[in-house]
């Protein structure tokens, strides 16, 4: 599935990188620490975080994720909104937290 | 092919800049796309330890055709125990930089099972050097 197909299901807000949204998803990773993703979310993963600082950015554009997921409303700094517009990789909200959006995505993934 | 990255501490806004052009200098080479994984996941770490924890620091990268070595070379606190500094879970990090979501004790684990070569020395108060070296013509499983 493409980024675009999570944000209508999920009825996400797009938040930044909107370029990206045609990027493909295969699979999630949930996590805020950012080492852990570093070391094992895979490409094209969809990151569900709450960490909304411009190194969400470097690792996702580092690991080639397919998208980043923003918990409970968090929305991203100024400075993260402007390296995701850049790279083309998006930022989307919801206001669900992070058990429950997974859970979602995750059944998402597994109908695929 | 020689490159060399200044780092400055605590400038978390430029952290991951040196791993992300080494990435498209190695994605032009033609690397392995699991090798560039390694060694992006390694440097990654090794920059966000020297502006975590360092002063400064000075990353040289040498590529050729066998091998990439990544050396990293910084003024800082140093590091009293190496193997407790090694082991998964054991972080020294200020709290603020743990609510950034790094210091989970994870960076110098995740540096060694990318690395082919993994070398590291310290001096408490002087700084730390750590060399990484990944071989570019290994075929990955």
């Amino acid at each position: 599935m493409i980024v675009a197909d999570i944000v209508k299901a999920l009825n996400l807000e797009v938040l930044s990188g909107a370029k990206g949204l045609q990027r493909e998803v295969t699979s999630g990773y949930t996590s805020d620490l950012l080492s852990d993703v570093m070391g094992f979310a895979d490409a094209g993963a969809a990151w569900v975080t709450l960490q909304t600082h411009k190194n969400v950015m470097a690792v996702a554009s580092l690991k080639e994720l397919g998208a980043i997921i923003l918990v409970k409303g968090f929305k991203p700094e100024p400075d993260t909104i402007e390296q995701s517009d850049e790279e083309e990789i998006p930022i989307l909200g919801t206001e669900l937290s992070a058990f429950e959006i997974t859970g979602k995505l995750y059944n998402m993934l597994q109908q695929e | 092919m020689h490159f060399e990255y200044k780092v400055q501490g605590g400038d978390f806004a430029r952290a991951g800049l040196a791993s992300s052009q080494v990435k498209k200098v190695l994605k032009q080479l033609n690397v392995d796309a699991k090798l560039i994984k390694r060694v992006v996941v390694a440097m990654y770490e090794a920059e966000v330890n020297v502006v975590a924890h360092a002063y400064q620091g000075t990353i040289n990268v040498d590529i050729d055709t066998e091998r990439i070595v990544m050396a990293f070379s910084d003024h800082g606190p140093g590091i009293p125990d190496i193997p407790l500094a090694m082991q998964r879970g054991y972080s020294t990090a200020s709290p603020v930089v743990r609510e950034m979501g790094f210091g989970a004790g994870m960076g110098l684990p995740n540096i060694q099972s990318n690395a082919d070569e993994f070398k590291i020395t310290s001096v408490v108060g002087k700084g730390t050097n750590l060399e990484i070296i990944v071989y570019l013509n290994v075929p990955q499983e």
